[in-house]
């Protein structure tokens, strides 16, 4: 190839980039035609009468919409650090966990005295403040120890940091509370029954409903929050330029400790919810759910909160109906082993198809780089 | 009490890490392991490292680069004991709060057998005295030590170091002497050091550091000079060969099985400095191409591969397996061609997930063996001889071939047209694509030399362990790759072996033992540990390369040069902000 010729050079140049996005393209139709053919073989089979029946597709439906809630509250966090100090924040499925580790203390001592059973519904708030408390101070820790010494160093460096971080934690809590899985007490009988209404029964468990209704009361104080109290504007300006927003009197660090405590404290909640939903916890609880609602903050668009809520429900949506719609579809075998692939296929192709994310990218100048 | 701020501060910081350690079991599991063998354990070295460390750095105070040091000996062992003793107090009011409650069911840790040992056997009363009293000797002996001179320091570090790396590394010290007398005379049968074994070899280390300070300065210089220097230099790399070569006909099989891990890691280790430390692109899913060279040579070798089993030699697989990872490198690297860094670093970490899960699923398991894995894959065979993993003495050496390969392709990546454009490119991309580099080679060419570096390790690790499961792919290797890289020094080949020696060496890889078996069960967490105290401290690694170093230093560089009063021009400053 010569190098000498400009012309050349560009011709090879422009050459090359519609290589790469020929095969972009390719992926693109590839992954369109793969859902196509995988949901009307679906639908074929449903028409026959074969695969999973309307009610067991509904109660998919449902319990993905609940798991999806919890990815999007936890991505929150994800998704307000990420706009404020513009790294992510890889420890932060560690702070969910920490929240739904402690919180399994006070459940246990709960239940212990049957007071789990007979005041279901104080039991769980009392559960969730626990949690709620435990995630902001172990967000609040991590970021004065480890990340507020890093501003200003190159981005990839807090991202490296906070994998350091992750393990740290993931491994504190081992050597804190052993490696075995532990469980929470069952759901108490009231909530774990269908959810009635004035005398109509909605075909979903008072769990799941109480797991969607606390996603959405906490999604709407935290839009509250950041929109319409002077902290909120502080942050959305931090958000936006730390250097003027600093100068305009804005206290920076406070702010990005708030960030933090309340993404930490949004995680408590995901954590409790994790703890109604699964119930089983141990110190690598964290991991995968971290991942997930970091999809889920990109699916989004990355930096919008409303946007990670939004992202966490389609994801769990994803995962939860997307092996069983188009893999099965498509004839592969025992496709609840592939959940956790089709969410980071997901992400993927989310960020080949869009990477903005479904509602756009809201970001400060200086992370635009 | 009027206490120094740094006293108070590092005080509790002191107490509350003892308590940590405490806490999560790591000084009562540590205590099992002897370290001079009547007086000192693991456990207690522990436990009272926190103290020393603290008391030192109260006593040092603020750091300055303008002014000298202010050294005293007996001021800063007055502030070390009070941390010492802050610490003390910290720590024993945490047993006393927690001691109370039975506390098990929840923290298995925080029992009466940690406060035994935490008390020195002599129950929570009188243990508890003598706890803050020795705490607070150690921290001033720390406090203390920042008095001393520089030679004295240097000589004390000098024979605390080798003593503590006698004591850890009994088991190859003593595969390398094997004289059954003078190994009584050093170790007390498998439990640490003699107390006067210990001694002699601190005075010694001490002596010989004296004796020959002089002497290494000179020889340090000389190396730097140009013409003899570089004569020293050649026969130093040549001294340091002859003994690669000799080291695995000394010591024993564990220490080879050992060695071959650690060579594996070098390996994966160069070929993920090639994407991260030389292209800067961040790859959480290095593992998947060390998947795909296991696998496919499994595949290509193994009678008991299900579906496909050509039952190739390893040597004519080893080209189709390097195809394969070109191919994977390929189809990783393209979709994320324009990602950013931290978007980078999740992607690939998802198509590592993916691989794994994929390998593990009812779907492929026709054709990968699923769970069960794939079984009997047969050694390197090569003419008459099969190198296989029950003979560590010849497999170290069939790695080492590789890692010498990997490291000659690194080394000349580096100072080549396509290294410089990697340095480009990691430090700025807009304008490498605006000078004319063409960053999706770059990137592609990043993504396909690194997968193949990896699939020559998988080749080599399912060769030697004859068996591959996907839980030896998971998340969990990619990150370990990675700590090895940075805490050697990203962008550096020494540094990428000088990481792997010591974490995987001595620590242990995440399915693998290393030489400190005690540590096994803390050893993520001190992965985990030193991560972030690395990017905290020495972002550059140990061993860095001098380009990277400057890169993350460059604002430092700066502004010690403006403390010192050579002002710069605004523009230099610019640029550098």
């Amino acid at each position: 190839m010569s190098t000498e010729l400009a012309p050349e050079v560009a011709k090879t140049r422009r050459f090359k980039f519609n290589w790469v996005d020929s095969f972009l393209w390719f992926v693109r139709v590839a992954a369109i035609i793969a859902i196509t053919v995988g949901i009307v073989g679906s639908f074929q089979n449903f028409a026959a009468g074969e695969g999973p029946s309307a009610v067991a597709w509904r109660d998919l439906i449902i319990s993905s919409i609940s798991t999806g809630s919890m990815y999007g509250l936890i991505a929150l966090g994800y998704s307000m650090v990420y706009g404020v100090l513009g790294f992510i924040n890889f420890a932060h499925g560690e702070v969910f966990m920490s929240g739904t580790m402690v919180g399994l203390i006070s459940a246990t001592l709960l239940f212990n005295n049957g007071f789990w059973e007979s005041n279901p519904i104080i039991s769980i708030i009392v559960v969730l403040l626990v949690a709620m408390i435990t995630s902001t101070l172990v967000a609040i820790v991590i970021e004065r120890v480890a990340y507020r010494p890093l501003r200003g160093a190159p981005r990839l460096i807090p991202l490296i940091t906070s994998i350091g971080v992750s393990f740290f934690v993931q491994y504190t809590f081992a050597g804190l509370f052993g490696v075995a899985i532990r469980q929470y007490p069952p759901s108490p009988p009231r909530l774990a029954a269908d959810l009635t209404i004035f005398g109509t029964t909605f075909p979903i468990s008072g769990t799941r409903s109480l797991v969607i209704g606390v996603a959405l009361v906490s999604m709407i104080g935290l839009w509250y929050f950041v929109t319409k109290t002077k902290t909120g504007s502080a942050m959305r300006a931090v958000a936006e330029d730390k250097e003027i927003a600093g100068l305009m009197g804005i206290d920076v660090d406070k702010t990005i400790v708030t960030t933090f405590a309340v993404g930490g404290a949004m995680a408590g909640v995901a954590g409790l919810m994790w703890a109604l939903l699964f119930r089983g916890v141990d110190f690598l609880t964290g991991f995968l759910p971290g991942i997930k609602a970091f999809t889920a903050a990109v699916l989004g668009g990355i930096g919008n909160l409303p946007g990670a809520m939004l992202g966490g429900v389609v994801l769990g949506l994803f995962e939860g109906v997307g092996p069983l719609l188009v893999l099965g579809g498509l004839g592969i075998p025992g496709v609840s082993q592939l959940k956790d692939a089709v969410a980071f296929a997901a992400l993927v192709l989310v960020l080949i198809f869009r990477p903005t994310g479904l509602l756009g990218e809201r970001l400060g100048s200086e992370d635009r780089v | 009490m009027n206490l120094d701020h740094h006293v108070r501060k590092w005080g509790p910081v002191a107490g509350l890490i003892m308590s940590f350690m405490a806490a999560i079991g790591m000084i009562r599991s540590f205590d099992e392991r002897m370290m001079i063998n009547p007086v000192l354990s693991l456990g207690y070295i522990a436990l009272l490292l926190s103290p020393a460390v603290f008391g030192y750095m109260a006593a040092r105070g603020e750091v300055s680069l303008l002014e000298e040091p202010d050294r005293n000996v007996g001021e800063g062992a007055v502030k070390g004991a009070m941390v010492g003793a802050i610490a003390g107090v910290v720590t024993v009011a945490f047993m006393l709060v927690t001691n109370p409650f039975d506390l098990s069911g929840f923290f298995p840790n925080i029992n009466d057998g940690m406060v035994d040992v935490m008390t020195f056997h002599q129950g929570l009363g009188l243990g508890s005295l003598i706890l803050i009293a020795i705490s607070t000797a150690v921290g001033a002996l720390g406090g203390a030590l920042h008095g001393v001179g520089d030679m004295a320091r240097a000589g004390i570090f000098r024979a605390l170091g080798w003593v503590m790396l006698f004591a850890l590394f009994e088991l190859v010290v003593t595969d390398v002497i094997d004289v059954r007398p003078i190994v009584r005379f050093i170790y007390a049968a498998g439990d640490g050091l003699q107390f006067w074994s210990a001694l002699i070899i601190g005075g010694l280390a001490w002596f010989l550091g004296v004796r020959y300070a002089g002497k290494r300065a000179e020889l340090s210089d000389a190396a730097k000079a140009s013409e003899a220097g570089s004569r020293l230099r050649y026969s130093l790399i040549g001294v340091g060969l002859l003994l690669l070569i000799v080291l695995p006909m000394l010591v024993g099989g564990i220490v080879n099985e050992l060695l071959i891990n650690v060579a594996l890691y070098i390996l994966m280790g160069l070929g993920l400095n090639i994407v991260v430390g030389l292209a800067g692109l961040l790859d959480l899913g290095y593992v998947a191409f060390f998947a795909v060279g296991a696998y496919g040579m499994a595949v290509l070798t193994s009678p008991l591969s299900p579906t496909l089993a050509p039952l190739l030699n390893w040597w004519v697989a080893l080209p189709i397996v390097m195809v394969f990872a070109a191919i994977a490198g390929v189809l990783v690297g393209t979709p994320v061609l324009r990602m950013r860094g931290d978007y980078l670093a999740i992607v690939t970490l998802g198509f590592g997930e993916i691989v794994r899960i994929l390998l593990l699923s009812d779907w492929l398991t026709p054709y990968f063996g699923g769970a069960q894995g794939i079984t009997r894959i047969p050694g390197i065979t090569s003419g008459p001889v099969t190198i296989s993993g029950t003979s560590p003495e010849l497999f170290i050496y069939m790695t080492m071939i590789f890692v010498a390969i990997a490291a000659y392709v690194s080394y000349r990546a580096q100072n080549s047209r396509i290294g410089r454009a990697w340095a480009a490119m990691r430090e700025d991309e807009d304008v490498a694509e605006a000078v004319g580099i063409s960053t999706v080679q770059a990137k592609l060419l990043a993504f396909v030399t690194g997968a193949i570096i990896a699939s020559f390790a998988g080749a080599l690790f399912s060769a030697k362990v004859g068996t591959v499961f996907t839980n030896s792919f998971d998340v969990l290797v990619s990150i370990i790759i990675l700590v090895v890289v940075i805490v050697g020094g990203m962008g550096s080949i020494r540094g990428v072996a000088l990481g792997a020696l010591m974490l995987i060496g001595i620590l242990g890889g995440p399915k693998s033992q290393g030489l400190l078996t005690e540590f096994a069960e803390f050893k993520l967490l001190i992965y985990g540990a030193i991560l972030v105290y690395m990017m905290l401290k020495r972002p550059e690694g140990l061993l860095p390369s001098v380009r990277r170093s400057r890169e993350l230093h460059g604002a430092e560089a700066e502004q010690d040069a403006w403390l010192k009063g050579d002002l710069i021009d605004e523009d230099a400053e610019e640029a550098i902000t």
